[in-house]
């Protein structure tokens, strides 16, 4: 209840649940980026991650809990901070004084949460049909093409890539501003926000990258 | 200079607002904002109608009482200065000049420009001192060695002056750089230590029960500072928050 009473409070859960999340993209775009350099230890890496339970029954839940806790919260504070505003302003010149990604984390966040359902479709839904209602059989070969046949259609390729770039400005404000939410602000923060700022450039790029290249680089049968 | 002023009119705190375009002409540059609004008041007094209210007093950039949202800045478009400090050298000839009242549900109107800020004053009350014994046996402050840095940055807290500029910019109308100055000037002096943990408990909950928003770190209430209050207060005041959740 105190998460939701203290506007400190809100901003740790959502600067935890927010860096968690980039350990998370890390992760991801490590595994990916195997699809294009490696899909033999692709094919282990995603065998791995979806059959070992430690990372099923465990890591997946509190994987989903943390996105939950992070979109919901930023609901709530978004409802709060603009019922603190009350009346607006004739002219409000927001970019006089702030970067347009810091003041619009609200709209790259939507995106994101649209694209995570879009996500969540043609993986994860497909991934838990395959194992749990369809009882297949383990297939330890099957996720390269898996992959690959989902950028064959030009429309998705362009979605995702499209989502990685509103992925880029989220991050782009969002993990460095999460070491402020956190109380760090010192002789660091310079090489902390550049670090930050080369995550937000270089993660989405290379999801972006994985989707091109298998759009571009169908497999023939 | 001649200028077109569009200066938001509201008689009281419950009767509705509006925008009244007002035309300005023999402006100077060496004037400054608040000057240019008296001679308007001036003239609208000898036209029999009813003068702007705004909130002035030291008009020398201290006392923290002048306000205004100008062209949809607080402070309008000079940095580091409050609006008595701000000249109209800085405007051109035939400008439109927008003049709001500091937006915020936690400073309500009370007539035309004029907001009722004291919430920071309840939030000041919550906390922001230090019990120190007056009987007569009092320590001289100067006998307690302070690292000059620390003293520096307590001072460099210290400066704010409560305008109300921070929450005004701010996006989500969010005061926590006011409240951090304020922790901050205490925090960081061995004085402040001794009522540390209650200090920023009770000044974050007085903040949150004003009303005011949360702050996403855009920045903003840094750069509209006239007295350039820096971020890392607001970082203090995270890890003095998180510090004092800990030790209960």
């Amino acid at each position: 209840m105190s998460l939701i009473k203290s506007s400190l409070a809100r901003k740790f859960v959502m600067a935890l649940s927010g860096l968690f999340l980039v350990i998370f993209l890390l992760l991801h775009v490590t595994i990916n980026l195997a699809s294009v350099f490696s899909p033999d230890f692709f094919n282990e890496a995603s065998h791995f991650m979806g059959y070992n339970p430690l990372v099923q029954f465990l890591m997946q839940p509190i994987l989903i809990i943390g996105v939950i806790v992070h979109f919901v919260m930023g609901f709530v504070l978004e409802i709060q901070n603009k019922k603190a505003r009350g009346i607006g302003y004739v002219k409000y010149k927001g970019s006089a004084n702030a970067p347009w990604v810091s003041r619009n984390m609200i709209y790259s966040g939507l995106v994101i949460l649209a694209f995570l359902a879009l996500h969540f479709y043609d993986f994860w839904v497909h991934e838990m049909a395959y194992k749990y209602v369809e009882a297949n059989p383990e297939d330890p070969t099957r996720y390269y093409t898996e992959t690959v046949e989902k950028f064959a259609p030009f429309w998705r390729t362009i979605l995702y890539v499209v989502s990685f770039v509103l992925l880029g400005l989220h991050l782009w404000h969002g993990f460095a501003s999460s070491f402020q939410s956190m109380g760090i602000n010192n002789k660091y923060t310079p090489n902390i926000k550049r670090c930050a700022k080369t995550f937000a450039v270089v993660v989405p790029l290379a999801f972006a990258f994985i989707a091109i290249y298998h759009h571009l680089n169908p497999i023939t049968h | 200079m001649k200028l077109y002023l569009k200066i938001w009119r509201q008689k009281d705190a419950s009767s509705p607002g509006k925008i009244v375009d007002y035309t300005l002409d023999g402006v100077e540059g060496d004037m400054s904002f608040l000057e240019m609004l008296d001679i308007l008041n001036e003239e609208l007094v000898s036209k029999g109608e009813e003068p702007v209210e705004f909130d002035h007093d030291c008009r020398e950039g201290i006392c923290g009482t002048c306000s205004l949202q100008i062209n949809g800045e607080p402070h309008g478009p000079d940095r580091l200065v409050t609006t008595c400090q701000l000249h109209m050298r800085k405007f051109n000839d035939g400008d439109t000049i927008v003049i709001e009242p500091f937006r915020a549900k936690a400073f309500p109107v009370i007539k035309d420009l004029i907001v009722d800020r004291s919430a920071f004053e309840r939030i000041q009350q919550a906390g922001g001192y230090i019990s120190v014994n007056t009987s007569g046996n009092t320590v001289d402050a100067n006998c307690i060695p302070i690292n000059k840095h620390a003293a520096d940055e307590a001072m460099d807290a210290a400066t704010c002056i409560g305008c109300g500029a921070c929450v005004a910019a701010c996006k989500n109308a969010s005061a926590m750089l006011f409240t951090s100055a304020k922790v901050s000037q205490f925090a960081l002096l061995p004085q402040g230590r001794v009522e540390a943990v209650e200090r920023v408990q009770n000044m974050v909950r007085q903040m949150d029960l004003e009303g005011f928003g949360n702050c996403t770190n855009t920045g903003a209430c840094e750069v509209e500072c006239p007295k350039g209050i820096s971020l890392t207060n607001i970082a203090r005041m995270n890890r003095e928050y998180l510090s004092a959740s800990i030790k209960g």
